[in-house]
């Protein structure tokens, strides 16, 4: 997988054999590491296949957000949106599939459709507009939340009369694995060789190292933009369906508030806020690194409130490690 | 009622706003707004119902009771209510809205005891009539509640769990909520009646999951996994409970192996009754408390003695009785 741990400055691509980018790698998979030790020598129960399963099919939702998120954190931007935006690409997919009776599989289409162009919209906006990230996506939150209430007029709406529509995140192609996993898994595959190894990826990372000089190279920054923001947008519809899957309905309520931890996962995961560094295996460590400390916790009995703790600790104690790296790297 | 949703737009709830505005105008239609002052004795009064939420079918069928009560007295009524009930800011936020509105009386449903405070304070100076349901702000003022007695409610769950286990085993409780009063006496009533009769019982765990219903899920696999002999699992809303029945059927396990007691209705709830994956769950009864509500702010308008509290009522219903007419009045789909 060395291929998708990408440290680049702009014309060096996939240069990845940074020993610092080695160090912050080995850091996020070592406390993956430590934390199954630590869990299973605490209570036997966890390192159960059924508790294992339980903790990627957690991750899925919010790992396949990561990853779109990734890309255009990247760049040196956030997305908001990603959170309620996944609720909203689910209510679409319900609305059409269920409501206006479409085939569901076109229904998917649209609702990943949906998704696409509330990237495309915050791309817009961010590249064209000269929005600033965290305000155009901030916007698209609350819009893509009140578009998933008005659509779906407040209501749970239920695919029960599709019964394959539940297999998509709790069925098993691979046997024991929910399919929702091997979603999160294939899309990992997907984005890591796109970030390593296409010129949308060289150029998500050229963009976020700088983005002055990438567009005096003769690139036209604004359309990549747009297009990395899109195709993060498909990412969030995905991980919208999964969960909508997962719960065999699309709940207008339900994605509020995970885009802050898809972003922790990203940047536990080593990609930098500042843009210009990334590694679509970080983001997927990132992201099972929070929801194996949620599940361990749990299986221990420990206090809710006390989760909370645990994790803001391992978010800080993440990020703080990533500015000592930029820190030495500016000296 | 174009300016009353342009500050709601400013106070930050844009577009989720305009969908509540939107149905809570759609039957109840006329000018508000402007008509603060029109105190007579023949109806035509304004009240604003601030809620802990809207989305939730619960709060729905809250809004619904009270819409019916408000139009069969011909008095106006707006309804309005946070996205999720963690929200204490944005709600605190709508009932300062709803003071300085002016209506001719108010009803409130307290996410936080406490931080309503200052407010009740400030509708008292003001000469507004407060009347609350489903859960109290810990004021003098205002002190007139109509909601369900939730440490009853936790009881009769726990006698009818405690029934099916035949008085032993080990159960976990997912609640949605550390700090809301709904929960904890669900949860409390649930625990203690436990404690008092059934001293073979034992609560293994408690977890909060915020009422969301993947969060719950996750968390019932948890229990599950860790204690692999559970006969038992408590979740004290709806979506704690449909998300303990999620988890058992995403483990594999068989229905009714792990007897699951929930709360509320809604039709996955339903649904999980009907088919066996739920023993049964506690029912409030939702319109009755939106109805109840509207009377009360009504006889507090007109100078009536209310008391200070009026159970609404919990009822058990399982596969048995779920088709049973007074039943089906309560539980919505």
């Amino acid at each position: 997988m060395s291929e998708a741990k990408t440290e680049t400055a702009p014309g060096t691509p996939g240069s990845g054999w940074n020993w610092k980018s080695w160090i912050q790698q080995g850091l996020a998979v070592g406390t993956l590491v430590m934390l199954f030790a630590f869990f299973s020598f605490m209570n036997p129960a966890f390192y159960g296949w059924s508790n294992i399963s339980g903790i990627l099919l957690a991750t899925a939702g919010i790992g396949i957000m990561a990853l779109g998120t990734t890309f255009v954190i990247a760049t040196g931007g956030i997305d908001l949106s990603i959170g309620t935006g996944s609720t909203f690409a689910a209510v679409v997919v319900g609305v059409f599939g269920v409501n206006v009776g479409l085939p569901m599989w076109l229904a998917l289409i649209i609702g990943v459709g949906a998704g696409a162009l509330m990237g495309f919209i915050n791309g817009f906006n961010v590249a064209f507009l000269r929005i600033p990230p965290f305000i155009a996506t901030l916007a698209m939150m609350m819009v893509a939340q009140g578009l998933a209430l008005i659509l779906s007029d407040v209501a749970p709406i239920y695919f029960r009369d599709t019964p394959w529509f539940s297999q998509i995140a709790l069925g098993n192609l691979i046997p024991g694995l929910p399919n929702g996993v091997l979603i999160m898994f294939v899309l990992v595959a997907i984005s890591a060789f796109v970030l390593a190894r296409t010129k949308f990826g060289r150029i998500t990372l050229a963009i976020g190292s700088n983005v002055e000089a990438t567009r005096l190279s003769g690139i036209p920054t604004k359309r990549w933009l747009v297009m990395i923001y899109t195709f993060a947008g498909m990412f969030t519809a995905v991980a919208g369906i999964v969960m909508a899957s997962r719960l065999v309905s699309a709940q207008p309520q339900m994605g509020v508030g995970l885009e802050l931890q898809a972003i922790a996962a990203v940047i536990i995961g080593g990609t930098s806020l500042m843009g210009g560094r990334a590694s679509i295996v970080g983001t997927l460590i990132g992201a099972l690194i929070m929801s194996t400390l949620i599940n361990g916790l749990r299986i221990m009995g420990v206090q809710s409130e006390w989760q909370f703790v645990a994790s803001g600790i391992v978010i800080a104690l993440a990020v703080w490690v990533d500015s000592l790296r930029n820190r030495s790297k500016s000296t | 009622m174009r300016k009353r949703k342009a500050t709601v737009l400013l106070a930050g709830l844009s577009a989720a706003a305009l969908a509540l505005a939107g149905c809570a105008n759609g039957d109840g239609g006329g000018d508000n707004g402007d008509n603060g002052d029109n105190g007579g004795g023949d109806g035509g009064y304004h009240i604003i119902l601030v809620s802990k939420g809207f989305q939730h079918q619960f709060w729905q069928a809250v809004q619904a009771g009270a819409q019916e009560e408000a139009d069969a007295q011909g008095v106006t009524m707006d309804f309005d209510g946070p996205a999720s009930e963690t929200q204490v800011d944005n709600q605190l936020q709508m009932l300062q809205t709803a003071i300085d509105s002016g209506p001719d009386a108010i009803g409130y449903a307290a996410l936080d005891p406490e931080a309503c405070l200052p407010l009740f304070d400030q509708a008292e100076a003001m000469d507004i009539p407060i009347v609350q349901f489903d859960a109290a702000c810990n004021s003098e003022y205002g002190n007139y509640l109509a909601a369900t007695d939730g440490v009853a409610a936790g009881a009769l769950a726990a006698e009818n769990m405690a029934e099916e286990l035949g008085g032993e085993g080990t159960i976990g409780v997912v609640a949605h909520s550390q700090i809301n009063s709904t929960s904890i006496e669900r949860r409390d009533g649930f625990i203690d009646y436990m404690e008092e009769n059934h001293p073979d019982i034992e609560i293994v765990d408690v977890q909060y999951g915020d009422g969301d219903h993947i969060e719950s899920a996750d968390i019932a696999r948890a229990m599950i996994n860790a204690n692999p002999d559970l006969d038992g699992l408590y979740g004290t809303n709806e979506g704690s409970a449909i998300g303990i029945v999620n988890a058992i059927s995403e483990l594999g396990i068989d229905p009714g192996e792990i007897a699951v007691v929930g709360f509320d209705s809604g039709s996955a709830q339903i649904e999980a009754i009907q088919d066996g994956s739920m023993l049964g769950a506690v029912t409030q009864d939702p319109m009755e408390i939106g109805r109840l509500t509207i009377r009360n702010a009504i006889a507090l308008i007109e100078g009536e003695e209310l008391p200070e509290f009026t159970d609404t009522g919990s009822f058990w219903y399982d596969a048995d009785n779920i088709d049973d007419e007074d039943i089906r009045q309560m539980i919505y789909e």
